[in-house]
């Protein structure tokens, strides 16, 4: 399946993949609106240790831990790839959180569910892939 | 000691765009940008700012604008805002003046002052979409005459020629070291003038291994420092180039600070980490043209007489007879940097003063040669301060063969011309060495760019050449009377060698 890569050597830790990222799962879409208002969790984390850093998304693993550890069956291995996550069966536990071996899964404490990359499955390129400015994240096959 | 000086720009940051995603916090290397803990906002402090945009053009929401602080009150035509902040910041520092990029003083660009030919009705112009146009030239010395025999029925040279560079385009990048600017933006330039067939120059920083895959593309330079220049540099490249002096400083040598010696420098430049890395003024082999032509020598008997050699020296008051000498020297190329040569590091007053505009020097060049009978033996390479398809073709017109492209390649890869590239701290990582910086600079795209540039001013070069009825750029090399002078004064027209606008 195609996944979301990082190239570190040209990740310059600008967090704009977070910014888009937080905007493509907003409401409104609006990147003034989602980030001052409505408050949009990013759906993926920037590790930085200076100089290096690079963005971390769920990595949609072939035997997700996440998936066997979820408690109410929010978190799916679908067919065709990617770990998906139905929001509304969530209750917060966090089990998943600690399962998951890349610290790909955000809390959205508030609202007491997981907040995780869903690979902008709505859209052909994730938004973070799409509007980073150095070409540092791409979306491709590799094969698994 | 209570500074004087007020901030020379003025950050204006939208309260209700700002995100506070902080991508100007970490995009500064300048420190402008800072997170206040106590509500989460944004602070600038404008006295760090250099202008180089790098926050304004990453901001998402465009939330940042910024604006010169115009704040001298009392400013006049003698005394102007930067005369007195020099004298402030030097009242302070007791330091000599630094900058980086060319020289921003309002002499009188000569380009903007020369106008092009076109054909109309009596000779026909040339769609170069439609038919062939030539733009590859060859730099090298040429013969006085060339012999050919017969053989077989067909013809074949006799005349043995000079080694040639062979330009799909008459541009090249200019002499930027490793050490001024990064590793990637020498990959970038390497692979943007492979691919486009055209030429890159190592600067007098060496030539780092990686590299050397890219060296019939590559002109290495060999200056004062002698860095990184043994058997194995000279023989990965197309040519040579001894590099007496540069355009923004004419005179004096150069000096990297060992803080920007790291490993990648240290092996490159074959000196030890951590130590200032110095140019001197002069090559101290190199007191006169006899000597020169000794170094030059030397260099060809090196290489095997297989690589031209190149002689580039600042655009001064005598240019023409010193290119002369350069050439019965035995040089292949002569290369003339201009005043407004840029430069990683410069005292400012040096650069802003001292040499002449690149357009007099490749007009007195050309015709010293021309009147000495000797132009046919090398080729003249342009640079400083070219910044347009326009100018370059008035440059081939007024006699040079092909242009350095330095400040022009810079800006294509991101630079914001501020002028700080002395610091080390360039926000865009073109001039740095510091590894959390250098990676914004993608040589994907950084390659990507420069062919794109590359690709169209060729075109535009080829629609002003059709227009002229021309169709190879070899023919209007040093046809002057396909320019025309507006607004310039007699000596100046005699000087360019070229009528005013309105003369037949």
């Amino acid at each position: 399946m195609k996944r979301i890569y990082a190239i570190e050597s040209v990740c310059m830790n600008c967090q704009l993949c977070a910014v888009f990222c937080a905007t493509g799962h907003s409401r409104s879409k609006d990147i003034i609106k989602a980030h001052n208002r409505e408050k949009v969790l990013p759906r993926l984390f920037v590790e930085e240790k200076r100089p290096v850093s690079f963005a971390v998304q769920c990595r949609h693993c072939d035997e997700p831990f996440c998936v066997q550890s979820c408690i109410t069956g929010a978190l799916t291995k679908s067919l065709e790839g990617p770990v998906v996550y139905a929001e509304e069966k969530c209750v917060g536990c966090w089990t998943c959180v600690a399962a998951c071996p890349y610290g790909a899964i955000r809390r959205d404490v508030d609202r007491k569910k997981i907040a995780k990359c869903d690979l902008c499955a709505e859209l052909t390129e994730p938004a973070c892939v799409a509007n980073c400015p150095n070409q540092a994240l791409v979306y491709e096959e590799r094969g698994s | 000691m209570y500074t004087l000086l007020q901030p020379d720009f003025r950050i204006k940051r939208d309260e209700e765009r700002c995100i506070r995603c902080g991508v100007c916090v970490r995009q500064c290397a300048f420190d402008v940008h800072s997170v206040d803990t106590d509500d989460g906002s944004i602070r600038s402090d404008e006295s760090k700012c250099v202008a180089c945009q790098r926050c304004e053009t990453l901001c998402p929401t465009r939330a940042l604008t910024l604006e010169e602080n115009y704040h001298v009150a009392n400013e006049n035509y003698n005394w102007t805002g930067g005369v007195l902040k020099n004298i402030w910041k030097q009242a302070e520092t007791g330091g000599v003046l630094l900058t980086g990029m060319g020289n921003p003083r309002p002499y009188r660009i000569y380009w903007d002052h020369l106008v092009l030919n076109a054909s109309q009705v009596t000779n026909p112009s040339i769609d170069p979409l439609r038919e062939p146009m030539e733009l590859r030239t060859y730099l090298g010395s040429k013969p006085d005459s060339v012999e050919v025999v017969k053989e077989n029925g067909s013809l074949k040279l006799k005349t043995k020629l000079a080694p040639q560079l062979r330009l799909d385009a008459p541009f090249l990048f200019s002499a930027m070291s490793l050490g001024a600017i990064g590793y990637n933006v020498q990959e970038a330039m390497a692979r943007a003038a492979t691919e486009m067939g055209i030429y890159w120059n190592t600067g007098e920083g060496g030539l780092h291994k990686d590299l050397y895959k890219y060296g019939k593309n590559t002109i290495v330079q060999v200056a004062s420092g002698r860095f990184g220049v043994y058997k194995d540099y000279l023989d990965a490249a197309a040519a040579v180039e001894i590099k007496i002096g540069q355009g923004a400083k004419p005179g004096i040598g150069g000096h990297l600070p060992g803080e920007k010696v790291g490993d990648l420098v240290s092996m490159t430049r074959m000196i030890p980490a951590g130590t200032d890395a110095l140019s001197p003024a002069p090559h101290h082999d190199i007191y006169s043209i006899e000597d020169l032509s000794q170094l030059i020598y030397s260099l060809k008997e090196a290489t095997e007489y297989t690589k031209p050699v190149s002689v580039k020296i600042a655009a001064v008051h005598n240019v023409a007879a010193i290119a002369s000498g350069i050439v019965r020297a035995g040089a292949d190329i002569v290369a003339i940097d201009g005043i407004r040569g840029g430069t990683g590091a410069a005292p400012t007053m040096i650069r802003d003063n001292v040499g002449i505009p690149i357009e007099l020097a490749i007009a007195a060049v050309d015709q010293r040669l021309r009147d000495e009978g000797i132009r046919n033996r090398a080729s003249i390479l342009a640079a400083g301060g070219f910044r347009s398809s326009a100018d370059i073709i008035k440059a081939i017109a007024l006699g040079a063969d092909a242009v350095y492209l330095g400040t022009a390649a810079l800006v294509a890869m991101g630079c914001h011309v501020c002028q700080k590239c002395y610091t080390g701290k360039c926000n865009w990582g073109i001039a740095t060495q510091d590894p959390y910086l250098e990676r914004r600079l993608n040589p994907d795209i950084a390659a990507e760019r420069l062919s794109n540039l590359i690709h169209a001013w060729s075109h535009e070069i080829m629609e002003m050449l059709g227009g002229m009825g021309i169709n190879a750029i070899e023919s209007l090399r040093g046809n002057r009377l396909h320019l025309r002078g507006v607004g310039l004064s007699k000596t100046e027209l005699d000087i360019l060698g070229v009528r005013h606008a309105g003369a037949s």
